[in-house]
């Protein structure tokens, strides 16, 4: 069977500052800059990247959001995309709905393609619901018979019947999400290119929806799906494709793509963080074991259940005890977490400053930001002695892992406690019956 | 069937591909009727202010150029003179300012979903159409009372509104398409339109331009259409033929050139809003 999505060598290149509108002072400013054989400011002033994007950036200083992409896709396929925040997936998405037109290469596509790459484009607040779907509809290429067919499917998909002629500005926000979703659901097109809608409504629309594009992609609808909801890409796809930096990073089966998005996040190094310098909390610390740097591995979240591993420097001025780090972890609002100490560590030779590899033991610590506070105590015969102390220090993000499909609201406090274990039943308990609850109650 | 769409880096200079537009017909009547029926919900007067706006601008001119200035107005009562024109005028400058912003107006959806990109502007042309009707029904009104009667180029007036929407559109286009990558010309469009009414024949008579300069007046299409609605409905001279036909092949020239520019333009608009 032909495939029914080509592509081809696509690529995408932006110029910086041609996405801002240029307003007649740049044109100014740049014909200006040029007579005078300056470098124009945009060229000059490349804003602060991150090392791996500045590769994307090619001599004459364009940006590739996407680059050197081919990628076949057959009927009936349902094919997942994933990869970090400025992977390139939305650009690939845009390309695709021709909404905007690639610098390089070749798409072809054998059908019509429905996107929806946001809920609810083009609604109008004043309208009724009935004159939105309408409205919605046609936006998203359906014609005004093909709405009016399926007009009683989407009302009753949105579940929202008795206000479909109230203005959509006096829905809950849930209801206007959920009509417009329900409108996308039942386009007719033999490609269907979801981004990232799901992360709208409750829970249980969240479900419908999975269930209403189950049964698009078993209708033999190609669908590509984006996702940062692991769980919902694995329940959807089997063939998923990761972009990572404007390429193509992997295709084939979604476990395998999955495994290598978990991958590719923990290779991002991070920098050491000079702390010579920083003020301390205390006065009277000697200084004269202290640390010089501070480095948490890896830039990227962590996933849910890692331990966090950490490289501390420390210099001593004079020989020195064996030491031990005391570390108290914060969540993002200040408030302490726990804290955990190091066995006692071997000082560093004098004058010089020696590399440390801890962990902090975070496998408990639910999705969120933390941050630590970090101090030294040497281990004198007369007692431990504090000899620096650093707080808003080490930095870093946990995020669910892949298999974790449940949110942890933060109520719930910042610890995932080991789950819990059933006891044997203790023979002298008598199981609480209707009798035993109405005997307390008398 | 298999339909194959290809999509690639955009070349060449003539990409019209109007068909499509014809295509979309149902999302261009959709969005029209959604700006006309949300215009004026949630309004006690509601349409009452397609009534309201021209009826106090007659009043104005009436009195400061009919009254204080005495400005000859073709033997006709000075409020119909002005209501005749103000009428066509008022439809203009709405629609050129309507289409001039429609592409970056429009900017949630361009960004969002694929249409033709030409909707827009065209949608914009619509919704002043249900004002410029309203008025004609106020402009009969007043020829009763004024007793008037048009006579048979009455039948022509069509020809002349058809006129005022080519020729927003044809402005509009280049403005809107400009306005995309410099949003300067947003803030120029109402000097623009400033100018353009003294330019035009709204609150005086045309026969005032010296006869010297009158070919260069004539390029106007505003003194085309101005002129041409005064004809159809108040019975004034006829246009002169030659020089209403330069200033349709001007505007023709305009619009061709403006849809051209618009659709080479149209495949960066999403990357510029």
């Amino acid at each position: 069977m032909p495939p029914i999505i080509r592509i081809h060598n696509l690529g995408k290149k932006y110029r910086l500052g041609e996405t801002h509108a240029a307003s007649l002072r740049d044109l100014v400013n740049s014909a200006v800059s040029r007579c005078f054989g300056r470098q124009s400011p945009l060229q000059s002033g490349l804003p602060n990247f991150r090392q791996a994007d500045r590769d994307r950036f090619d001599d004459a200083g364009e940006f590739w959001a996407l680059k050197e992409l081919s990628l076949e896709i057959h009927p009936g396929e349902v094919v997942g995309i994933i990869g970090r925040n400025g992977a390139g997936k939305s650009t690939l998405l845009k390309i695709l709905s021709n909404i905007v037109a690639p610098s390089t290469g070749r798409i072809e596509l054998a059908g019509r393609v429905a996107s929806l790459l946001e809920v609810g484009t083009g609604f109008h607040p004043e309208l009724t619901g009935r004159e939105n779907v309408y409205l919605n509809g046609t936006i998203l290429g359906m014609t005004k018979s093909q709405v009016r067919r399926r007009f009683d499917e989407i009302v009753a998909f949105a579940g929202v019947d008795t206000f479909i002629d109230t203005p959509v500005k006096r829905y809950s926000s849930g209801m206007t999400v959920r009509l417009a979703f329900a409108v996308a659901a039942f386009l007719e097109s033999e490609i269907l290119i979801i981004d990232e809608v799901l992360a709208v409504g409750d829970a249980e629309f969240q479900r419908k929806c999975l269930g209403r594009m189950q049964a698009v992609s078993e209708s033999g609808r190609t669908v590509l799906f984006v996702s940062h909801n692991m769980p919902s890409v694995r329940a959807l796809t089997t063939r998923s494709i990761v972009l990572s930096q404007g390429k193509l990073r992997f295709d084939g089966a979604t476990e395998n793509a999955i495994d290598c998005y978990a991958q590719e996040n923990s290779v991002t190094r991070s920098v050491a963080i000079s702390v010579t310098d920083r003020d301390r909390p205390f006065d009277g610390l000697t200084g004269e074991v202290r640390f010089e740097s501070l480095e948490v591995e890896q830039v990227a979240p962590y996933v849910e259940g890692s331990e966090v591993p950490i490289l501390i420097g420390v210099r001593s001025q004079r020989p020195a005890e064996r030491f031990i780090v005391g570390l108290t972890v914060f969540r993002r609002d200040e408030s302490p977490v726990g804290s955990c100490f190091s066995p006692p560590l071997a000082p560093p030779p004098q004058d010089a400053v020696a590399q440390y590899r801890l962990t902090i033991p975070a496998q408990q610590l639910t999705p969120g930001s933390y941050h630590c506070a970090i101090s030294l105590a040497e281990a004198r015969s007369q007692g431990r002695r504090l000899q620096d102390s650093l707080t808003d220090v080490l930095s870093f993000e946990i995020e669910p892992g892949p298999l974790q499909s449940q949110g942890w609201p933060a109520a719930w406090g910042p610890i995932r406690f080991p789950e819990m274990r059933l006891l044997p039943a203790h023979p002298s308990v008598v199981p609480a019956s209707f009798d035993s609850i109405a005997y307390l109650k008398s | 069937m298999r339909v194959i769409t290809v999509i690639e880096p955009p070349r060449g200079w003539l990409r019209l591909n109007l068909s499509e537009v014809w295509r979309y017909r149902d999302l261009l009547t959709l969005l029209i009727w959604r700006d006309l029926s949300a215009r004026y919900r949630q309004s006690v007067v509601g349409y009452g202010w397609a009534f309201i706006k021209p009826i106090v601008s007659v009043l104005i001119f009436a009195t400061v150029f009919g009254g204080l200035a005495g400005l000859p107005s073709d033997g006709i009562p000075y409020p119909l003179f002005a209501l005749a024109a103000l009428i066509p005028w008022s439809y203009f400058s709405a629609s050129l300012a309507g289409v001039s912003t429609s592409v970056t107006s429009g900017g949630h959806l361009l960004t969002k979903v694929y249409f033709p990109r030409l909707i827009l502007p065209l949608s914009s042309l619509g919704a002043g159409l249900a004002d410029l009707g309203l008025q004609l029904v106020l402009l009969f009104g007043f020829l009763l009372w004024f007793g008037i009667c048009p006579g048979w180029p009455v039948l022509l007036l069509p020809v002349f509104i058809l006129y005022a929407v080519v020729a927003s559109l044809a402005f509009g286009l280049w403005l809107t398409a400009l306005n995309v990558r410099y949003r300067d010309v947003g803030h120029a469009v109402p000097f623009l339109l400033q100018a353009w009414m003294w330019l035009s024949p709204v609150v005086y008579s045309s026969t005032l331009v010296p006869p010297r300069w009158r070919w260069l007046y004539d390029l106007n299409p505003l003194v085309g259409i101005i002129d041409g609605f005064r004809w159809c409905l108040l019975n004034t001279a006829q246009p002169r033929a030659a020089s209403f036909f330069l200033s349709l092949l001007m505007v023709a020239f305009t619009l061709v050139g403006g849809v051209i520019f618009f659709r080479r333009q149209e495949a960066t608009f999403a990357d510029m809003i």
